[in-house]
């Protein structure tokens, strides 16, 4: 049976020129073939967001999207993750979410990997016009981050080449909570920009856990950060293990009723071991239809665009929140250069430990390689011999001077650092 | 027991958000979805991924390719088929413990035929509803004590509006809460234990863990005592405050000891000038006329607030009955569950006392004493601080040029922070009556949405001339600008499946505060926005 007519809706939008719109609309049905035949997103998670993303993306147009989670399906995540049933439960997430969406949605074809993030070659991502997170959590998002900054490139106006920006739309929930977010490497803020936004997890002091806890939760990372290791060295921890999960209850149990402490719970206990976020099926389809919008906004210009997050708050009546979130200049991972101060005598073993201890900087940095366009200045691993030399000469015999840019390479980075040196005076003046 | 153990499996998530009672009134909700565009079958989808008891879709429209493009709950194969039939098939997949059923007539004639209907269910869902056919279902709803949530997906515009006469929440669970504590009003036992503590005799051990509540109350104490009986005000004040508390520490050759309860005692010692207020809403809900005359139908809730209205008088002496509860303080095991006692011992009494107050209401009023559990009465203190009601008026009230909120119309579409959702909310209300008159939607033809667009605009400005609001024609002094009535009939009444998704969304999170009687329902209509990705709650 024919499906004439089917995108109807979407093509109101896609195929009359509006008066809020993006830069550069130009309405017609070229907008449409291009979603759905040259288009490429990557829905990266296929949880609670994930398969809200997928289902909305395809309703709204997008032809081919890729899909990639590693995890599979387990009983609790039933309550939101709607393409998945009680007999998938152990199969992969990502397969069985692309699945049934092509099995819904006639035409649409979705490409599954089931697979880490980091076992994809950069080339990989390069492949899409944009890139969706439903993620939860933030070091996934930062690694992604990471992907999307490091194709970013300037030109010598230190401005960004938008041939080379990646675009991500973001979302998180928890409970009645949730935020979409728009990352324009170069142009809006990049995770590392606006780290802050990210809450710290609370622990406890060990002290307090060893000799005076007071609540079920003191109980319960007792029993598994210092009785678990003492009991079973054998054994590593496995949250997701229902033994485990259940010495631990036992353990943290037995603790609590020594001490007198009430209202310990097996529920309590997972919820503190895995540090369980509450998560909901309305929450999820809000940010995600947002999310879905802002990547179909990105891609067409059929509207105006959000600028750059969107806070949603459900427990009060509801509130949102749109906020201009600003680009930190220095940021080390989406700006054209962080600058860095030396003396030009200063050593090349002296800028790296330097770079290290910086307050800033150092946090993204464990073992650093340093390299200045396609100079190798100090490499670890296999060229550490060739290059182990010059850590010994002054930076100002290794670059070009003021201004240089030389590039930091870390194994907890994804792509390198651009550090542009500035020369100290007082130091330089005595050089010459 | 395998089910109510894969029941708290599958249902964890949720239930870490409304505890094992919000899922038992989930798991007893019969809702009924007029209409199975995308804007109800997403709703219903979340809800029923949740665990509802069961739900019955009404719906007289068949299945055609529109429908496929936007809706995820409807198959290629339901083609032509009844769209209320597929729709209920898809979602019933969905949880196998949920159970569904469908009615294959418009909601329209079935309100006109048989508005008996819907008196069995715990909540309606109307989608996609024109002005009049909300009218309707509001006085059904009304009339047989059945929550409703209206909802629109409209083009790049959304709409949400629950409609209950009264939502009376006990848990409204707030997202910051100040600590009860009592630390410049401590009732005698807290006094007696803070005063049995005595701090220069302590041995290095125990002084650095005592609890800093009970360092606080001692300061206060002693500030009190030295300042005729006031606390500290002025910034300067309280700076000495802190160094008072700061003077109590041991010393070792003139440098202090690491002690972290002192620490927290300076970072905590607010909560002994800034204790937590009565609230303006809880101040509102005291005064209510409910609580005032206690009648045979009184609901509990009233006759808890008439009793803690007594509690507040009486043995309060002003304040309201303990929490209960104390955040982790650095202290050694058997002196913070000590303290935990002595708050948990104050809670309950003052529970047992506006128990007390709620026995006799009830008496007095032909009630029988004991129909209110005790567990109700101090669930209902432990949360009284923090009550809520939300009342909304009936729709008719709302639209109605007699009854309807003009000069809040009026300062929301002059106010800049709402301007662009009030017209919509307005352009949406014109649509309808659009429809009324020409039997289509603005913009359906493609050559026809710029005259559309003129003739919209006229019915908008028709509206607001009726609620006696002059200016319109897209001044500053308010009305709604050519912008968004052009954007307007650009969708052309289109249900976009994005925004249908969002409104289905927001919806579901309103059923699940109506049905669990948890957190803040909105109390007015929601206009969300999907080009500026903004809402307002507009109470009309
Ligand atoms: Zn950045």
């Amino acid at each position: 049976m024919g499906l004439e007519g089917r995108w109807r809706d979407i093509d109101y939008l896609l195929t009359r020129q509006g008066n809020v719109v993006g830069p550069g609309f130009e309405p017609g049905p070229e907008i449409r073939e291009f979603l759905q035949n040259d288009c490429r997103v990557l829905v990266v998670g296929a949880g609670g967001l994930g398969c809200e993303l997928l289902k909305d993306l395809a309703l709204s147009g997008f032809g081919n999207i890729d899909v990639i989670d590693m995890d599979t399906i387990d009983v609790s995540n039933l309550n939101r993750q709607f393409l998945f049933r009680m007999h998938d439960v152990g199969r992969s997430k990502a397969e069985i979410a692309a699945q049934r969406i092509m099995q819904r949605i006639p035409g649409v074809s979705v490409t599954a990997h089931h697979c880490m993030i980091q076992d994809k070659p950069l080339d990989f991502y390069q492949q899409f016009h944009v890139i969706v997170l439903g993620l939860d959590s933030l070091e996934a998002r930062r690694y992604m981050n990471s992907v999307a900054c490091s194709f970013l490139e300037y030109d010598e106006d230190g401005q960004p080449d938008l041939s080379t920006i990646k675009p991500m739309v973001d979302g998180g929930t928890e409970g009645f909570k949730g935020h979409a977010r728009v990352l324009i490497p170069g142009v809006t803020p990049c995770f590392e920009c606006t780290l802050w936004l990210f809450p710290p997890q609370t622990k406890f002091p060990l002290c307090t856990l060893a000799e005076t806890p007071r609540s079920p939760a003191h109980c319960i990372e007792y029993a598994k950060i210092i009785l678990w290791p003492k009991e079973r060295s054998d054994d590593s921890f496995d949250a997701d293990c229902e033994e485990h999960m259940k010495w631990v209850y036992e353990k943290a149990l037995a603790r609590a009723a020594e001490f007198g402490i009430q209202g310990m719970t097996y529920q309590l206990t997972q919820g503190v071991v895995k540090n369980i976020i509450p998560a909901i099926a309305s929450t999820n389809a809000i940010v995600a239809a947002q999310c879905t919008l802002e990547a179909l906004k990105m891609v067409t210009m059929c509207s105006t665009g959000l600028n750059n997050y969107m806070m949603y708050v459900g427990t009060d009546g509801v509130y949102t929140l749109t906020t201009p979130y600003e680009r930190d200049e220095k940021c080390p991972i989406c700006s054209a250069g962080v600058s860095y101060e030396v003396s030009p005598s200063t050593t090349l073993q002296q800028l790296i430990d330097g770079l290290v201890a910086d307050p800033d900087l150092g946090k993204h940095l464990s073992a650093p390689s340093v390299s200045y366009g396609s100079t190798n200045l100090y490499m670890r691993g296999a060229l550490e011999g060739q290059t182990r030399h010059n850590l010994e000469k002054p930076i100002s015999e290794l670059v070009d001077g003021e201004g240089s840019v030389i590039h930091v390479n870390d194994r907890k980075l994804v792509s390198a650092m651009k550090v542009r040196l500035k020369f100290n005076g007082t130091n330089g003046h005595m050089e010459t | 027991m395998a089910v109510v153990a894969d029941k708290s499996k599958r249902y964890d998530r949720g239930i870490r958000v409304w505890g094992a009672h919000g899922q038992e009134a989930l798991e007893a909700a019969r809702v009924c979805l007029l209409n199975a565009g995308p804007t109800g079958t997403e709703t219903l989808k979340n809800l029923v991924l949740g665990g509802i008891h069961s739900f019955t879709v009404v719906d007289g429209a068949k299945v055609t390719p529109a429908d496929l493009g936007n809706n995820f709950l409807l198959t290629a194969d339901g083609l032509a088929a009844s769209r209320a039939q597929v729709a209920t098939e898809c979602l019933k997949e969905l949880n196998e413990s949920v159970a569904g059923s469908y009615v294959e007539e418009s909601p329209r004639s079935l309100m006109n035929s048989n508005p008996d209907f819907f008196r069995h269910f715990t909540l309606v869902i109307a989608t996609q509803l024109s002005e009049a056919g909300a009218v309707t279902i509001d006085k059904i709803c009304r009339q047989h004590g059945v929550r409703l949530l209206l909802l629109r997906s409209y083009g790049l515009l959304g709409y949400v509006r629950p409609s209950v006469p009264e939502q009376r929440i006990v848990e409204s669970k707030p997202d910051s809460k100040v600590d009860d504590l009592r630390l410049s009003n401590p009732w005698p036992e807290l006094e007696a234990y803070a005063a049995s503590i005595d701090l220069a005799g302590a041995e290095d051990v125990l002084h650095s863990h005592i609890p800093y509540a009970v360092l606080l109350i001692k300061a206060a104490q002693q500030w009190r005592q030295e300042h005729d009986g006031q606390l500290p005000g002025s910034c300067a004040e309280r700076t000495a405050f802190k160094d008072l508390l700061k003077s109590w520490q041991r010393h070792i050759d003139g440098i202090p000891l690491e002690e972290e309860n002192f620490t927290e005692a300076v970072a905590n010692a607010h909560k002994v000038w800034a204790p937590p207020t009565v609230s303006s809403e809880l101040r509102a809900i005291l005064e209510d006329s409910c609580a005032a005359h206690i009648t045979q139908q009184s609901p509990s809730f009233w006759v808890l607030v008439a009793a803690l209205k007594r509690f507040i008088e009486q043995e309060g002496q002003g304040q309201l009955p303990l929490e209960g509860s104390i955040p982790d303080m650095h202290a050694s095991t058997q002196q913070y569950l000590e303290l935990q006692r002595i708050y948990r011992a104050k809670a309950d009494a003052d529970a047992a006392a506006v128990e007390a107050h709620a026995r006799n209401i009830l008496e007095a009023a032909g009630r029988d004493p004991a129909s209110l559990p005790t567990s109700e009465v101090k669930h209902f203190c432990k949360h009284a601080r923090y009550l809520r009601l939300v009342r909304c008026r009936s729709l008719a009230e709302e639209t109605e040029p007699a009854s309807c909120r003009a000069d809040s119309l009026r300062a929301a579409l002059s106010s800049e922070e709402t301007a662009a959702n009030a017209a919509l909310y307005v352009l949406l209300r014109a649509a309808d009556r659009f429809h009324a008159t020409y039997q289509r939607y603005p913009g359906s033809f493609d050559s026809e949405v710029e005259e559309d667009a003129a003739l919209l605009k006229s019915q908008a400005n028709a509206l607001l001339a009726e609620c006696g609001i002059s200016g319109a024609g897209g001044s500053a002094a308010g009305g709604v600008s050519d912008d968004l009535v052009g954007e307007v009939c650009r969708c052309a009444a289109g249900e976009l499946h994005v925004v249908a998704a969002v409104v289905g969304a927001i919806a579901a999170q309103e059923a699940i505060k109506l049905l669990t009687g948890q957190f803040v329902p909105v109390g007015g209509a929601l206009v969300y926005n999907a080009m500026a990705c903004t809402t307002s709650v507009f109470a009309f």
